[in-house]
């Protein structure tokens, strides 16, 4: 029994903005599979007490002084865009949304 | 054509449930994860780095000031700072942003649970909030090809990221049943307080119109004893007229659908600022999933109480409180201050207070004159082209009885106008009252000889009757002559 359908990772594909063809639905379903059963062995370690983390350090409470560093220059900016317009990143028309 | 109930008849039926999101940017020095400026009106993307353009192996690190700066919001909306709080990773493709997430805060908000108390129509409302967090600003996109400079019909999108990355706090009201008709004048009223308080703070501008404060209006209508229906969230609200026009218009709109027999859709609407209306937005055809997952990048904040205690006692006299004081110094009655407070011109008075005008001349013209001004123009007080400074001089000038209010009505055309201060406006303008004199005595000879039956009238002690000389003398002098002056004149001559 797979821990997860190939509906679910064609929604993922789409969230993620992947194109994905039919053949690689059923080759990633199943990979991703195998992944998600390994991990069902940390399930079985005893969590009771332990709090969650999101860090494999200890650290809290990192700021930082509210103090202005120098930008990047603008040329090396836009040099990493597909495209450019006026100074700024250029993309295709975003549909169906209004600004 | 959308069909729009009569409001007074569709809150008679239904009752509204309100819901405020309201966003703020910080006013910090650098941006919230990276030492870029905040400098508002520079060249288009000369204030990124790798860490606000996603670049990679970019690390992130927290702004102290964009924390401290929501800890005291949250202190002074009587929020719980919380002991323990993370960022989080909001997901979504949108060129507005280059990392394809936004940093935000999800399950572990900076501050919960506080409340705002505000006034409206002599009745206090307690709207509680659920939560103040921090998250970080989007890029500025600017949309071309389209006929109307709009996103739809454009053909390509020019993306600035100067703005991404700067701090934001979006604050979060839970839902406010219990406002009746009042609705819009309560979610008005809740704004305005929200933005006092903040501008209190120092730690932003809360500028609606230049959008360091935006707006979405969440609202919902119900039979009264029936559960709370689906509510749409209107965004783009961006002036307190604008927040009072949306709910107004979403009352409307959704009584009317109801009425027919029809369902509201959970929905995104946008406010037209021209039409006052509201219009559907992004369509749903997939509900968003934002994947939402603690950032790796950031380490976990443990607000200590002691931290928090010495930023609680920084805090300035909040509006509330300082109203009060205003309300004592200025001898004003409960209705009079809010009237004041209505009409947003708390601030505009204390500033022509300060500039060396009474209390009462200031609260005369901001309230009247320049209050009626504003309504024709469809504009914010604080908008108009006249500054307290102005307002105080004008007032000073009616005190020395150079101008009278007539005039001095004329002389707010001019400075309005843009002919400059108030003095400048009356010089060019030729508006002073006529203090010499001869040339009233003059005029007011004239009036009597013009009116024989009149000037009978005064001489046989019916001094009502100089009424009608005062206005000739008036119509004489163009009106620049002191009524008081006037009728003392003709008094004086006349027994």
């Amino acid at each position: 029994m797979s821990t997860i359908s190939r509906e679910e990772v064609a929604h993922l594909a789409r969230l993620a903005r992947l194109e994905v063809t039919d053949d690689e639905l059923d080759a990633f379903a199943g990979q991703l599979d195998v992944i998600l059963e390994s991990m069902k062995t940390l399930a079985e370690v005893n969590t009771d007490g332990v709090q969650p983390t999101s860090h494999a350090v200890p650290l809290v409470n990192v700021f930082r002084e509210d103090q202005p560093q120098p930008s990047l220059p603008r040329d090396a900016v836009l040099a990493g865009a597909p495209d450019t317009a006026e100074d700024r990143f250029r993309v295709p028309r975003i549909l169906d949304e209004e600004a | 054509m959308t069909k729009l109930n009569d409001y007074d008849k569709a809150v008679e039926t239904y009752e509204p449930v309100l819901g405020l999101e309201t966003h703020i940017e910080l006013d910090t020095n650098t941006k919230m994860f990276c030492g870029c400026s905040t400098a508002f009106g520079a060249e288009p993307n000369t204030q990124t780095c790798p860490v606000c353009l996603a670049l990679p192996g970019a690390l992130p690190v927290a702004n102290r000031a964009a924390i401290e700066a929501t800890i005291k919001i949250g202190l002074a909306l009587n929020c719980h700072i919380a002991e323990w709080t993370r960022f989080a990773r909001k997901n979504y493709f949108y060129p507005d942003m280059p990392k394809n997430f936004q940093t935000s805060q999800y399950e572990e908000p900076l501050c919960e649970n506080g409340y705002v108390d505000v006034v409206v129509d002599g009745k206090e409302y307690r709207v509680e909030i659920e939560r103040v967090h921090l998250e970080e600003d989007t890029g500025k996109t600017l949309h071309v090809g389209g006929a109307t400079g709009r996103i739809h019909g454009a053909t390509e999108s020019l993306v600035d990221y100067n703005r991404a990355g700067i701090p934001l706090v979006e604050i979060v009201t839970k839902p406010v049943p219990g406002t009746g008709a009042l609705a819009p004048e309560v979610a008005k009223a809740y704004t305005a307080e929200l933005r006092d308080i903040v501008r209190s703070l120092g730690v932003s501008d809360v500028r609606m119109e230049q959008g360091s404060l935006r707006c979405d209006v969440n609202l919902s209508l119900n039979l009264p004893g029936e559960e709370w229906g689906t509510r749409t969230e209107t965004k783009n609200v961006n002036s307190l007229r604008s927040v009072e026009r949306a709910v107004r218009y979403e009352v409307r709109r959704q009584s009317a659908l109801l009425d027919a027999g029809e369902r509201i859709f959970q929905e995104t609407r946008h406010f037209q600022e021209t039409t006052g209306e509201t219009r559907a937005g992004r369509s749903k055809e997939e509900a968003t999933d934002y994947r939402y997952f603690p950032e790796p990048d950031l380490a976990v904040m443990e607000p200590s109480r002691e931290w928090v205690e010495e930023l609680r006692a920084t805090l300035p006299e909040l509006p509330r409180k300082r109203r009060e004081r205003l309300q004592a110094e200025w001898s004003l009655g409960d209705k009079e201050m809010q009237s004041v407070v209505n009409a947003d011109a708390v601030d505009l008075i204390q500033a022509t207070v300060d500039a060396g005008t009474t209390p009462s001349g200031a609260v005369k013209w901001w309230l009247g004159e320049l209050s009626r001004r504003a309504n024709e123009s469809g504009e914010e007080l604080a908008a108009l082209a006249i500054t307290p400074k102005q307002v105080a001089e004008l007032q000073g000038m009616v005190d020395d009885g150079r101008l009278n209010d007539k005039l001095a009505r004329q002389v707010i055309d001019g400075v309005l106008a843009g002919e400059g201060d108030p003095a400048d406006v009356a010089a060019k303008r030729g508006l002073e009252v006529v203090s010499d004199t001869g040339a009233l005595e003059a005029a007011v000879e004239e009036a009597i000889a013009a009116n024989p039956a009149v000037a009978d009238k005064i001489r046989g002690g019916t001094h009502a009757a100089a009424g009608v000389l005062i206005g000739a003398v008036m119509k004489a002098t163009k009106g620049q002559a002191d009524a008081g002056t006037v009728r003392q004149i003709i008094l004086d001559k006349l027994s």
